[in-house]
């Protein structure tokens, strides 16, 4: 991909325990040990991050990996110990409290996983919270907050208080907030962990639906691995505060990096995540073919129509040059998961 | 089971700490006599410190000659006053006193005070806005009870006294809340000062205040407002801190500075704890306010406390009735605004009359009444002829049930004090004051490690050296007995209450009550049926100290997890079994934090009880208020806090350990 970079982060480190500054300096790249022995916590050790422009890139680890910790890193609501982050060129670790609030109020927004709406405003007062900070005038405000209360679907309801919402309604509420301000980046902090699977699905849903409309540079944390999977253009995986992998899910399904990514991917409807790149034999056959298919094809899409042919597919990458074949065997190898040595 | 852990080996010190206590306790004037040592009962005077002096000079040299370079404390002092007054003579103008020009006889009033029955809409309107109907008409009636029983005058004197220190008090408490939430070292300092604070009884804030600010209506205040504002700071703390981290974090997301997070994020966020700390300052101000009748504070504390010292009995239980009635009412409206959740405002392009129709309505009342005032007088003041007086009434109830029940009630108290208080006392009074120094370090060691045990050897010796030991075991006698049984009659109310729910409806509505009422409250009827003594006071302290024990309890058994009770049930317990077997060791915490608040607010009304004639600390402390003796004062107002704080630190400890035997930390 030739995005240009919208975040990055360079070594970050955020250790917690005594004088942790002065520790990582002595020791600019501790291992565990070391860390344990100094009594020193390593909720993010050594986080390499870079995150494109208009990419939804997902972090994800299960609890206690401190893909959290590193999400407000990223948003500076935790200082790191050590590491440089840059926002479009600029180091956000040297920005003066007062350009940190400028950029948070323009070009940042975040979600949070439990919602964390103010309990005293209504629906539009909280839509429209970040602009009254901003000093925007009432009606102003106001106006942006219905817009982005209708965006979200929830039109109707803008009198209403927190309390008077569901789950799922409530987490809209945080994403109009967070929206409202136009941000040029939007963390998203395991938005929809708290709420129920089904409304999770329908959550997933919207997000996918307004990002279409949006094109925001995306952060978002979960400890799903299918939501992951779902939703990211790339994934970083994380387990005991290191970075073990990042790359597209079709790429962590293919080669996962370590066993412990390999654990994961095990159990992903495979079908859904491989495109034909990954699966088809490389190299121009012999014809005759049963027809053209893309390369970025995913499986799941045409395993009826190459299952139904006789004869093998070609396939073409983008250019419409044929790249490879793929025939029935190998739809099936790729859906039940068989492995063709 | 409960026998067989009497006698295990760890039991054996206790045993053996009480026998030798007792042992010494009883031949304390043989031991005496055989050695010729008269230092075994009594401590030497001279060995005594001459702090009551120290502190008295002090005090002296703070209010002739203390400076701090541009203006003197006394200047201060009257700066503070000023501060005071000013708003305090308007407000108690508006209420009670009209607005006046001139001085002295020839002062012409210039506009009449607040109609009665304006302040009992404005009342009800308070109470509709806080809830409903139903509560506009709880208030609403409340004040006219005042009106009708003829209490209106006094009753605005202290309604002005509690207008005036509650906001100071709110204000003072979350300003220095929000210093210790931002700054921890701010919270550290202010800790053990809170702490102490809260543990030092009443009559001893009034000592220093009276000497500083003189006999008055502003020394009650001050002294009101010192009183009142410690928990208001320790509720903002906490409050502000329990704000979630999530809701911090959105704050910061959407750029807030750090004074827009104060104020737009966490504060009102924060609110409805808030609001029961505001609560709780009314509740304190109000119980201040009559207690500091008697450094000026007049009104309704002045009408009891006056009764109380010509033993009028039916005039000390009407303002004792007004006082319970204001303070139900005031209780209920804050409460309310607490748990009040927030609604919508019509918008503001609509007129401020329809935008703050309530604001609207009670300033129309107040318009109306004052013009219809000046011709019909019944609307300015409520006619003296239609009020009622229950004086007679109560005379005759009183004289009644003395009649009748004399000897009934003076056999109760023979059998109380012969069987219960006398040989408590004799064992008490009787520890000679060295061993009563070893013994408590010891015990108190024993419960919380060699810190607590030093602690309690420091905090007894100041109180051995200031020879206050005979009144201070006086008091832990007292409250010991108090305590006792306090926690007796409340502790199978509240497992009876933590039971049933209808049970914990009736008997929280009944706590709810008695915890509101003004400590003061207290002894009118008590010293009514039982004159004044060591029975009288013990009554007193028991009524005001066993709500925390029921609170507790019931508390306690409620919040077993609803499993536990389940494997018992399935496991074949009776009920009693399941009472004995589960309940109530789940429930040991929270009964040890329930004696924890019984023996501290046992001692803050003990206190209050030297106006009933006990011999005790609380009558050191009353003592150097009526001769304004600063050190006397301070040193005895101390040591009750230095009881206070020796038994809830080891209650405390003992609470400690058993949540980390439950496994609840």
């Amino acid at each position: 991909m030739d995005r240009p970079q919208k975040m990055v982060c360079r070594n970050v480190w955020k250790l917690y325990g005594p004088d942790a500054k002065r520790f990582l300096e002595q020791h600019p790249d501790p291992a565990p040990e070391t860390l344990r022995d100094a009594g020193m916590i390593g909720a993010v050790q050594a986080a390499n991050v870079e995150i494109l422009e208009g990419e939804i890139f997902v972090i994800m680890g299960l609890s206690g990996s401190g893909k959290s910790t590193l999400v407000r890193c990223l948003s500076r609501l935790v200082e790191p110990t050590g590491g440089e982050i840059a926002f479009d060129g600029e180091d956000l670790l040297a920005m003066s409290e007062r350009d940190l609030i400028a950029l948070r109020r323009k070009k940042i927004g975040m979600v949070f996983q439990n919602f964390a709406l103010l309990p005293h405003l209504t629906v539009l007062q909280n839509v429209a919270f970040p602009l009254d900070v901003q000093g925007m005038a009432r009606r102003e405000r106001e106006a942006r907050a219905q817009e982005m209360i209708e965006t979200v679907g929830l039109k109707g309801r803008e009198d209403y208080f927190p309390r008077q919402l569901s789950g799922g309604q409530q987490q809209r509420v945080g994403i109009a907030r967070s929206l409202v301000v136009e941000p040029e980046i939007w963390f998203l902090d395991e938005p929809f962990s708290a709420l129920d699977p089904l409304i999770r699905r329908e959550m997933q849903d919207e997000f996918l639906r307004l990002q279409g409309l949006l094109h925001k540079t995306i952060v978002f944390i979960t400890h799903d691995f299918d939501e992951a999977i779902r939703l990211a253009d790339r994934i970083a995986v994380m387990k005991d505060g290191r970075i073990v992998q990042t790359a597209t899910p079709e790429e962590l399904v293919m080669t996962p990096a370590t066993d412990y990514v390999a654990e994961f991917t095990k159990h992903i409807p495979r079908g859904k995540v491989l495109s034909l790149r990954s699966v088809m034999s490389p190299g121009a056959g012999d014809g005759p073919y049963a027809g053209d298919l893309r390369a970025s094809d995913r499986v799941a899409d045409v395993a009826d129509r190459i299952e139904a042919a006789d004869r093998p597919h070609r396939v073409l990458d983008e250019d419409d040059t044929p790249i490879g074949t793929v025939d029935a065997r190998a739809v099936i190898d790729v859906l039940i998961g068989r492995n063709r040595a | 089971m409960i026998w067989r852990r009497l006698i295990r080996p760890g039991a054996l010190f206790w045993w053996a700490l009480l026998a030798a206590t007792w042992a010494l306790s009883t031949w304390s004037f043989q031991l005496y006599k055989a050695f010729d040592a008269r230092w075994i009962i009594r401590f030497p005077s001279g060995w005594k410190l001459p702090m009551e002096s120290w502190i008295s000079d002090a005090m002296k040299w703070l209010l002739e000659d203390a400076t701090f370079g541009l203006f003197t404390f006394r200047e201060l002092t009257r700066f503070v006053s000023a501060v005071i007054e000013a708003p305090y003579d308007l407000v108690r103008a508006a209420l009670a006193d009209g607005f006046m020009q001139g001085q002295g006889s020839y002062a012409v009033e210039i506009a009449p005070p607040l109609s009665w029955i304006a302040v009992i809409a404005i009342m009800a309107i308070l109470g509709r806005v806080a809830r409903d109907w139903r509560l506009a008409a709880l208030t609403g009636a409340c004040f006219l009870y005042l009106a009708v029983f003829g209490q209106w005058d006094s009753a605005m004197v202290t309604l002005a006294s509690v207008m005036i220190a509650v906001p100071i008090g709110v204000l003072g408490g979350l300003l220095l809340g929000i210093a210790s939430f931002r700054w921890p070292w701010v919270e550290r300092a202010l800790r053990p000062l809170l702490d102490l604070m809260q543990t030092v009884p009443v009559f001893a804030y009034l000592v220093p205040v009276l000497f500083l600010f003189g006999f008055g209506p502003v020394a009650a205040l001050v002294a009101t407002v010192v009183y009142a504002m410690p928990p208001m700071v320790r509720v903002a703390t906490v409050a502000l801190q329990s704000v979630p981290e999530e809701v911090v974090e959105a704050g910061k997301m959407a750029g807030c500075t750090r004074r827009q997070m104060m104020w737009k994020v966490l504060i009102p966020s924060a609110a409805p704890t808030l609001m029961v700390g505001v609560n709780q300052v009314i509740m304190l101000t109000l119980n201040m306010v009559i207690i500091a009748s008697m450094i000026g504070a007049g009104g309704l504390g002045f009408d009891v406390l006056s009764a109380l010292r010509r033993l009028d009995i039916g005039g000390g239980i009407e303002a004792g009735l007004a006082i319970v009635v204001m303070a139900i009412a005031l209780d209920r409206v804050s409460q309310a605004f607490s748990t009040r959740l927030p609604s919508k405002v019509a918008g503001q392009d609509v007129n401020f009359v329809r935008r703050h129709p309530w604001f609207a309505t009670a300033f129309a009342i107040i318009a109306l009444t004052y013009i219809a005032g000046l011709f019909l007088p019944p609307v300015q003041s409520y006619p003296e002829a239609a009020t009622l007086t229950t004086s007679a009434f109560w005379e005759d109830a009183m004289r009644w049930i003395n009649v009748n029940f004399y000897d009934t009630l003076e056999a109760i108290k023979d059998v109380f004090l012969t069987t219960l208080l006398l040989p408590v006392k004799r064992f008490f009074t009787g520890i000679p004051w060295a061993w009563g120094l070893i013994a408590v370090s010891l015990a108190a060691g024993r419960i919380g490690g060699w810190r607590l045990g030093l602690l309690a050897l420091l905090l007894t010796g100041f109180i051995i050296v200031n020879g206050l030991w005979a009144k201070a075991m006086i008091t832990v006698y007292l409250v010991g007995v108090s305590v006792l049984i306090a926690y007796a009659i409340g502790v199978p109310l509240g497992i009876w209450a933590g039971q049933n729910a209808r049970a914990h409806k009736w008997v929280g509505a009944f706590i709810d009550t008695l915890q509101t009422l003004p400590s003061f409250v207290y002894l009118i009827p008590v010293v009514m049926l039982f004159r004044v003594g060591d029975f009288s006071a013990m009554i007193a302290v028991i009524l005001y100290a066993l709500a925390p024990a029921v609170r507790y309890a019931a508390h306690g058994i409620r919040s077993i997890e609803p499993q536990m009770i389940e494997a018992g049930l399935v496991s074949g317990c009776t009920r009693r079994q399941i009472l004995w077997r589960i309940k109530l060791p789940l429930a040991a915490p929270s009964l040890l934090l329930g004696l924890n608040q019984t023996i501290m607010l046992a001692i803050s009304m003990l206190v209050i009880t030297a106006l009933v004639g006990t011999r005790d600390l609380g009558q050191e402390v009353y003592i150097a208020l009526t001769k304004a003796n600063t050190g006397q004062g301070i040193v005895a107002g101390l040591s009750v806090a230095f009881i206070a704080i020796i038994a809830d630190r080891c209650v405390s400890a003992m609470a400690r350990q058993s949540r980390e035997r439950l496994g609840l930390q």
